[in-house]
Formats: C-alpha cells, structure tokens, sequence
C-alpha cells in the first residue's frame, strides 16, 4: 500500500509540474496549443474564446485497442453518455474513409419501391433521439486478477443516437407483409452482413447519422449506421449501405461461423439477438486502492430488454444484498448508474452487484451461466456477476473465475 | 411578516416544481418507439427509386438457398492453386495451420488440439464460403477475387474438409445442395428474459 500510494503521489507531484509549465494559447485560425506560462492563473489573462473546445492536458483518458477492437475505459466515466471518442470500437476489417455527400444508402427485394437514399435525403425525414447502450456480444474477460473494468466489459458504450426510424423508411419504400427479415450491409473493406428480423425494423430500429449531438464518429459509422437497441453489437451496422428485404435468413459468415456459440448436446445458439442484464462495479475496482472508512461503490447496469428495475450489491462476498441506488433517468435499453454508501471497516471481503431488469431476469453467476448452457459453453453473451476482492491493505482485486 | 410571505413563495415554487417533475417522469420515462406518424403523407417523396442497374451492381448478397450465385464455377485443383498464392500466408499452408482463422478440420478430428471451429466442423450453410470469400477475402485485397476463383476456392474448402469429392465441380447448382456437417448442431436463441438462465 505504501509503495503504491508513494507512486501515485509522485505522479500527482509531476502533474503539478506539469502544470506550471502548460498552458492553453489560441491562434488565430483558432488552434489551440500548449505554451510555457507561470503557475498562478489568476496573475496572466486566460485563453480567449474559440471555435473548438479542448480537453485539458491534465486528462489522458484513452481507450485499450487490439488488433480487432477497442475498449471503453468504463472506470473512468462520469455519468452515463460515453463520450463520443472513448466509445468501444469493433470492426472487421478497419475503419473505412466515407464521403458523404456521395454516401447512399439502397432498400430493395421485398418492397414495393426499390429506393436510394443519400444522407440529405435521410435527414429530411422526421427526426428522432434516443440514448442507449451498444454492446458486442463477446464482452467479457477473465483469467487474473489484475483486470480493470474496462478490460472485463470495455465493449459496452451509450450515447445519444439521432437520426430516422427505420419504420419510417419501410414506409417509404413500402415493405412486404410477407417479408420476415432484412440483410443490413456495410460498406467497409469487409462489407459486413447480418439478418435481422424485420419485427426489428417494424420495433424501434433506427438509421442514425448523429451521436451526442454532432455527427457520427468514422468508427462508430460514419455517415450512418443500423441502430437496433438492446440488440448485440455486431447487429447495428455501421457505414450501412444496403438493405435487401427477404423472406429467410441470408447465413452469413457474422451469423453462422462466428457470433454464435456452443450450449448443451453439441448445439450451437444462433440469432442471439438481446443482451442479457448485466451490471459492474467500475468503483472501487482494480487497480485503485481505498482507505478505511466512508467508500460509495459506483457502477453501470444495463440490459437489451428494457429498463433496469434493481441492482443489489453485496459487500460481504453475496451473503447478504442491499438495495443499489439508482441514477435517473432509468432509460429502456440504457446505461444505468447505480450507487450504494458503504463504510468499510478495514477487512478482507468482496463486493458483487447484481442487475435486475424489467423482464425479472436477474444477472446470472458464471456458474449458472455453465448450469445452463453446459461445461463447454461459447464465450458470447457471457454477463456474469463479477466479483471484486478488498484485500487489507485497501488494494482491490478482479476475482476471476474459472470458465470451466 | 416579509420572511412568512418570502417563504410561502418557497413552498408554492417547490410544490409547483415537483408536480412537473413528477409529470415528466410519468409521461416522460417510458419509451415510445412507435412513431406517432398520425398525420404523415402516404410517402414523404424523399429518394429516389432504384433503378434495376444499380440493385443489379450492388446486389452481392447469396441465400443458402443459392439466390445470388453468379455463372460460372470451380474446381478444388484449381483452388488449391490460388489457396496457396493468396490465402495460405494468414490461413496455414494446408488451412489447419493459421495462424488466423484455421479453415481446414474434419468433423470429429481429432488431431486437432485448438479444436479450432473450422468450415468441416461449424459452418452451417456451404454458400456462405463463397459470399464471405468473395466480400471480405483476401484481408488484404477484399473484392479482388473473380467468381470463378471464388467457386474454384470454396471447392479446395470443401474438398479439404472432406466435405465433396476433390474432383468435384462447384457451381450455383451445386453449392446450395452441399449439406454442411455442422448443418444439424444449429438452434434458433431460446433466451426470452424472465428469470430462467438460459
């Protein structure tokens, strides 16, 4: 404890350096960039105003990517909006350069009106926001301790969505009462695929072209994408060109070999569509360290089946559970922070949470999780209670569980 | 007498205040996904219709029913051929080796230790080898395959993972036929919410 508490106020010193020496000065085109000043700001006139917000320098939250994806440093969020730049990336082969004043988007097959979209076109159509949560389905990590929330479930993000319901284009082009799902295609160097159930599309599928406000992120699929609320990750389409109405299912590659997973008797689970009710504790947790005494425990809960309805934390390793405090607005298919005052007394213990959503489904254990879908299970769709271990000395610890 | 008054204020502002919280949350907490779409034209006459060309030359799509298939087809020697020159460096030299996806494994191999889930073992549908091969493959030239080396490497897969003949001849007629092994291993999602785990 002592080591590390020597560490971080080292680091807290340096920042302080830091600080004497940085500064923000705008250019005339309206360009921020650091310059050398004394330490008190009250004794030189401040940044004038300008075109573009900064982020302070004394901020370096960033997201963790690998050779696939990016995660969401879930630890370190206020709220429940991502900010646009920290949100969770997946893509299939990149992220591609879209122009969008030659950006189209084709719906065809059974309609009654073949029809082409640009993305002035969608904008002239009745304009909808919503928040919600997007989530990959194969959003989970364990196997040490030394993980962060954001290594455990960083591919979970919300933001504002705004954009056209989807509904209002099967209107517009007319859609067949005989046709059961749509493909929704990318225009990425993987022109990623999937059926989706057009009830989906008829339910509160969206085209959305904006997040938080402003226009969508390249890696969140710029110019536009699919939004299909509560529905797994890989489902919302992003850089959406084409959407072709059908009477089956396409079997493509993102829907047979890969997002689908082993349950009991050799059987493999396809068209998972919703995210279960999930929760975490992303305060404390590894790798901050707590003192004795007053501690809120904070987190995230969500579920692609409605609002959340409860979260109960324990702090005694789930013997017993209390009731979470919950943040509004408590939104449907939405992030929802939660919290709970604890007084820590200084002993070894574990503390848990536990979302319930409006379905009544309670967040599993991964033991029940392997009780029902059997020993050699697949790893998506795994939401199971997650576990942080308080040791003595104030450190807290992932407790990871073995998958078999 | 002043304080009274100033503080009957407080007491009709803050009851006044909770009765629009309340209200919004009523009327504004549940999510109303439908559209209102009550006084909407029939069509809105935004776009433009797709003229039979363009879906033609964007329509890349294939059903496992093998709607989509273009003309032409394949062979497996032939496809061993290209294999080796454009896929073998991510996929393994025989397709078992990677070290990305491993394609090549028999159903009930046992040689494999990974237990890598290969197109012998987890791929339902056969039409699905040609449509991803032809959109996302090679990684690093997507969209530069013919048809016919489409056809002519979804039949050294299947030849491989000793699904056909290697003699065999893929074409639009053919593919839809192939049965997959792992065809019969596929459920549709039983989860429904509620408080059993599935």
């Amino acid at each position: 404890m002592d080591e590390k508490k020597r560490i971080s106020r080292r680091r807290l010193l340096a920042g302080a350096a830091t600080a004497a020496t940085i500064a923000l000065i705008r250019t005339v085109s309206g360009q921020t960039v650091h310059a050398a000043v004394g330490a008190d700001p009250t004794r030189k006139p401040g940044v004038p105003p300008g075109k573009l917000g900064t982020k302070s320098p004394f901020e370096h939250l960033v997201k963790k990517p690998s050779d696939t994806s990016s995660r969401s440093p879930l630890q370190d969020f206020y709220g429940f909006i991502t900010p646009s730049d920290l949100h969770f990336e997946r893509s299939h082969n990149g992220v591609p350069a879209i122009d969008p004043e030659k950006y189209e988007l084709l719906i065809h097959g059974m309609v009654e009106k073949p029809m082409v979209f640009t993305l002035k076109d969608l904008k002239r159509f009745p304009v909808l926001s919503r928040i919600c949560f997007i989530e990959c389905s194969g959003n989970f990590r364990t196997g040490k301790e030394t993980l962060t929330p954001q290594d455990i479930c960083g591919l979970t993000s919300q933001s504002e969505w705004t954009g056209v319901m989807l509904s209002t284009l099967f209107r517009e082009v007319g859609v067949s009462p005989r046709a059961s799902w749509f493909l929704a295609e990318g225009s990425d160097a993987a022109v990623m695929t999937r059926s989706v159930p057009v009830s989906k599309g008829w339910e509160d599928a969206m085209i959305v072209y904006a997040q938080n406000g402003e226009a969508i992120r390249p890696e969140q699929g710029y110019p536009a994408r699919l939004l299909l609320p509560g529905f797994e990750g890989n489902t919302n389409v992003k850089w959406i060109r084409r959407i072709e109405l059908s009477d089956q299912p396409f079997m493509t590659r993102e829907e047979t070999s890969k997002y689908t997973y082993a349950i009991k008797d050799g059987k493999i689970r396809q068209f998972s569509f919703e995210m279960d009710a999930r929760s975490i504790i992303t305060f404390p947790a590894y790798p901050v360290q707590i003192e004795k005494g007053w501690v809120e425990i904070r987190g995230l809960a969500w579920s692609g089946r409605g609002k959340i309805s409860k979260v109960e934390l324990s702090t005694d390793t789930g013997r017993s559970w209390y009731p979470a405090q919950l943040q509004e607005p408590v939104l449907d298919k939405a992030h929802t922070v939660f919290r709970l005052l604890w007084r820590w007394d200084g002993q070894e213990t574990e503390i848990l949470s536990r979302a319930t959503d409006e379905t009544n489904y309670i967040q599993p254990t991964l033991g029940q999780l392997i009780d029902a879908r059997g020993a050699d299970m697949g790893g998506y769709h795994l939401n199971p209670v997650t576990a942080w271990k308080i040791r003595k000395d104030g450190a807290v610890l992932f407790v990871p569980e073995n998958r078999k | 007498m002043g304080s009274i008054r100033r503080y009957m204020v407080w007491v009709v502002l803050g009851t006044v205040l909770v009765l629009l919280i309340s209200g919004s949350q009523r009327h504004g907490g549940g999510w109303a996904p439908a559209t209102d779409t009550t006084g909407w034209p029939a069509s809105f006459g935004f776009g433009r219709t797709a003229t039979p060309q363009e879906i033609t030359a964007m329509n890349i799509s294939i059903r496992p029913d093998g709607k989509g298939l273009p003309p032409g087809s394949g062979t497996a020697g032939e496809g061993k051929a290209i294999y080796a020159v454009k896929c073998s460096a991510c996929h393994g030299k025989t397709g078992r080796e990677g070290p990305y996806a491993r394609l090549v494994g028999p159903m009930g191999d046992t040689g494999d230790t990974t237990r890598a889930k290969t197109i012998g073992n987890y791929w339902p549908y056969a039409t699905t080898i040609f449509d991803y091969t032809r959109r996302a493959m090679p990684y690093n030239a997507p969209g530069s395959l013919s048809d016919a080396e489409v056809y002519s490497l979804t039949a050294f897969l299947l030849a491989a993972n000793k699904i056909i003949d290697s003699s065999g001849v893929v074409d639009a007629q053919s593919l839809p036929r192939v049965k997959m092994p792992a065809h019969d291993l596929f459920v549709p999602d039983d989860r429904r919410g509620g408080p059993e785990v599935r």
